[in-house]
């Protein structure tokens, strides 16, 4: 009987803790409790139930110590302070797969906040384990064990190398996959993590064989999926030419064009980051992306997006443009120029309008065909009125004044230069008037067109410093037409006519 | 005496006309002297100048005729390097020529080649229109299959919505909420509801044990055969009300294998295929395929004459049968007749002629 008594008191005990920790838990998943729960010194409540015989309370109690390291960073060092850490790992090494999924969740929750909080981790020896967790059976736990992983990795390049040195990479490789789709997410979120910080990380994924799954996962329909595996191979692929010809290799084009088109947004941004990483080494691989026909298809998504996303094709758009002159007619001639001048003048944010300035400058410098082709759509005057607008920030004005000076220097198309005669900046006016004393010498229509349009008039009110290179370019265009025109279009011409009427003595016979 | 004095008073005088006389004759001697040296030397200076001049002509000559040596070799050269310079421009006139087109047609084909871009920049469009076209036929069916999966979905739901309030349905005595007496005609959820089954309790799922062999796996599994596992199935329905047979009969009788008569379980042609069977079952035992020749070599030429019997088309029981005459091109399909053995009625009906009462045939 007696016995019977001590084990209920015993019972009780484990119903207590059992409750407490799952109302703990329970209660750290809503954000205006956990401040209650930190001031009532729940760590050090939680730390011993962590070592308590019942699986389930550990269990639990895990749980709710990854919610509240969750929640912000204060508590993730409490967490690391209090010792809890190799606790954690030295159990995550024995026990099942629900202790496994919850201490991989505390890890990760302490990681995700800044490096220190993850080197903490990684000091307590918390990699082989992980490590250890993805090779498990279970999915959920692999999930667990890749997403710490992930977060640790990315803050920076030795967190980075850390990870791979406890030779996670072929493992992540492996969980890649696995038929779960959370667990492949989870895995392609965790290798883009691991190759964002240098080539030779990059290197590292690449040698253990993920680039061709990560191909193949572009076809998934999953969203979320196609959104982390564009974004691993983009950051595979941003860092050298031999990357992004192995990602080329992986046979990409033209089924990463599909995903231009998806609905989610940031598939859409993932997948034109892509291209643009691939487009931007060398002209081979712009025209390996033209001649695969991915500009058009990003001509129609920037078309189709609105803000942010549209980014990453405007820049590709501008690195393509900037290889070379056929490849930047190879963008005129697939409607690109339209599209920008759209961009540049509906976009409220300066560093997209910069972008597309600085896109249309590098398709116009090339050749007078390319600087006509972007006079023609007006773009000029609103490039000219951003530069001078006060309002836009240094960045753009700084490229907004690259591109008009870049396509000034070759345009040759007169009706698009002449408005800039009568509201140019002087600096931009030299450009300007140059332009046309280097047309109007040969073009007999012109020079009659420019007279009828008041250019003439307009060029005679310029006020030049003898000797400059202004004048030098007003006495061009002066030598262009007779002597009787250019004085009748000089300033105060009209005045020296009428005092000429004022001094004359009439015939009187 | 005297004429000694006489002599020496002349002597004197004889010694100045000696003197004077030898002088007189040495200053004339002198004079002729002269004379005669100064003739002598103008003779030898001619002589002399004659010479010279005659020396001067022979050396002019000689210099005449070398340096005219010497100038017919000097023209020669410059004859010769005239000629180089000439044939060297030549040369690199043409040169210049082949050069000029060469890179031109070099500049135009490889380095910009005018109609290869003009060519290429279509084709970049084209492929771009067709991108463009599959990349919106992609998109408007990416579209048409996420409406599609919607209205599924909705069917679904709705669906099951019906199968759950399935005991609204109308009935011959009291007519639904969903059909009103007033109404002209039903409401759809009224015929949503007499398509739908009612939903069952849900039971307790018991585990079902898989102790199928790999026969089971290699034959057939299907629904219409008989099950081959050792343990059938628990049974869960309850039982119906009413005069229905026991379970264990219906699935007897379900799954009864079939019985085919005789007829239809003998092929027709059987004769034909047993008679093909023994000459296989017979190939199979020959060693040797050819046909059986006598030992001696004499007979290794001849050509073996088979008997009437066996050269004939028709087999040997063929004589019993009428000979027909045959005509292909009458016929309908391209079979011939065949011979044909029916099976016995009589033989079909062995052990089942007896009645058996009260069960089961």
């Amino acid at each position: 009987m007696s016995q019977r008594q001590v084990l209920q008191v015993f019972e009780q005990y484990q119903k207590a803790r059992t409750q407490f920790v799952q109302m703990v838990a329970e209660l750290a998943t809503r954000p205006q409790n956990i401040e209650t729960l930190q001031n009532a010194g729940v760590m050090s409540l939680l730390r011993p139930l962590l070592l308590d015989v019942v699986p389930t309370i550990q269990q639990t109690a895990a749980l709710a110590l990854g919610r509240l390291a969750n929640y912000n960073d204060d508590l993730a060092e409490a967490v690391v302070k209090g010792d809890i850490l190799p606790q954690l790992v030295y159990s995550l090494a024995e026990q099942n797969r629900f202790y496994k999924k919850a201490a991989a969740f505390v890890l990760r929750a302490v990681g995700k906040h800044s490096p220190q909080l993850a080197q903490a981790i990684v000091d307590c020896g918390a990699l082989d384990t992980l490590v250890i967790c993805l090779e498990d059976f279970d999915p959920g736990v692999k999930e667990a064990a890749a997403w710490a992983l992930g977060y640790i990795a990315r803050h920076n390049a030795e967190l980075s190398q850390a990870v791979v040195d406890a030779g996670a990479v072929p493992l992540l490789v492996l969980c890649i996959q696995e038929p779960e789709i959370a667990l492949k997410r989870i895995a392609a979120s965790a290798l883009s993590d691991i190759a964002k910080h240098s080539p030779e990380l990059a290197q590292t994924v690449v040698d253990a064989g993920a680039v061709a799954h990560l191909a193949q996962m572009i076809l998934n329909p999953d969203a979320k999926l196609k959104h982390q595996v564009l974004s691993a191979l983009s950051q595979v692929a941003k860092h050298s030419v031999d990357l992004a010809e192995m990602v080329v290799e992986a046979e990409i084009f033209p089924v990463v064009l599909t995903c231009l088109k998806d609905k989610d947004e940031y598939v859409k941004k993932n997948a034109s980051t892509l291209i643009r990483e691939i487009a931007k080494h060398t002209p081979e691989l712009s025209q390996l992306v033209v001649n695969a026909g991915g500009v058009a298809a990003v001509i129609d998504c920037i078309g189709s997006c609105k803000g942010n996303t549209r980014l990453p094709g405007i820049m590709m758009l501008g690195y393509i443009a900037a290889h070379s002159e056929n490849l930047a007619m190879a963008v005129i001639i697939s409607k690109g120029v339209p599209q920008l001048s759209v961009c540049l003048s509906e976009e409220p944010e300066d560093h997209i309008k910069a972008a597309a300035a600085w896109a249309l400058g590098q398709i116009g410098r090339h050749t007078p065909e390319h600087a006509r082709a972007v006079a023609v759509t007006n773009t000029l005057p609103v490039l000219l009125s951003l530069y001078m607008s006060t309002e836009s920030s240094e960045d753009l004005q700084v490229k907004s004044k690259k591109a008009i000076k870049n396509i000034l220097q070759k345009c040759t198309y007169l009706p698009a230069l002449e408005p800039f005669l009568y509201d140019a900046p002087p600096n931009i006016l030299k450009h300007v008037v140059g332009q046309f004393s280097k047309v109007l010498p040969h073009d007999s229509k012109a020079r009659r067109l420019f007279v009828t349009s008041g250019g003439l008039k307009k060029v005679q009110e310029i006020k030049a410093e003898p000797g400059s290179l202004l004048q030098d370019y007003i006495n061009c265009i002066n030598n262009c037409y007779p002597e009787e025109i250019v004085r009748y279009y000089s300033p105060g011409y009209s005045d020296i006519l009428l005092q000429r009427v004022d001094s004359y003595q009439p015939l009187i016979n | 005496m005297a004429t000694l004095a006489l002599l020496q008073a002349r002597s004197l005088a004889v010694g100045n006309e000696y003197y004077f006389r030898n002088s007189i004759v040495d200053s004339f001697r002198n004079k002729e002297n002269d004379a005669a040296v100064k003739i002598q030397s103008w003779f030898r200076g001619c002589q002399v100048r004659a010479y010279i001049r005659h020396l001067h002509r022979t050396v002019t000559i000689i210099q005449k005729w070398w340096r005219s040596f010497l100038g017919r070799k000097q023209y020669q050269l410059t004859v010769q390097v005239a000629r180089y310079t000439i044939m060297m421009n030549l040369y690199s006139a043409m040169a210049v020529r082949i050069q000029r087109r060469w890179r031109g047609y070099r500049v135009r084909k490889y380095v910009f080649n005018y109609y290869y871009f003009k060519e290429y920049l279509r084709v970049v469009s084209e492929t771009n229109d067709a991108i463009r076209k599959a990349l919106e036929e992609f998109a408007e069916m990416k579209e048409r299959e996420e409406k599609k999966a919607n209205l599924d979905r909705e069917e679904e739901k709705r669906d099951y919505q019906a199968r759950k309030m399935h005991y609204l349905l109308s009935t011959k005595q009291i007519p639904g909420i969903y059909n009103s007496p007033f109404r002209k005609e039903p409401d759809p959820w009224e015929l949503q509801l007499q398509k739908a089954k009612p939903l069952t309790h849900h039971r307790p799922k018991v585990k079902q044990k898989d102790s199928t062999s790999l026969t089971d796996w290699l034959a057939c599994t299907s629904t219409r055969s008989f099950p081959r596992s050792e343990i059938l199935p628990p049974i869960n329905r309850k039982k119906c009300q009413g005069p229905f047979r026991g379970i264990t009969e219906v699935l007897k009788q379900r799954y009864k294998p079939l019985e085919p008569t005789l007829r239809v379980a003998e092929p027709i042609n059987e004769l034909k295929l047993a008679r093909e069977e023994l000459r296989r079952k017979e190939w199979l035992r020959n060693v040797n395929d050819n046909m059986f020749l006598p030992f001696s070599s004499y007979h290794k030429n001849k050509k073996y004459l088979p008997s009437m019997h066996l050269s004939s088309k028709y087999s040997p029981t063929s004589h019993k049968e009428q000979f027909r005459s045959e005509n292909p091109k009458k016929w309908i399909c391209d079979k011939d007749f065949q011979t044909v053995l029916p099976s016995f009625e009589l033989f079909s009906k062995y052990g089942k002629l007896y009645s058996k009462a009260g069960q089961i045939v």
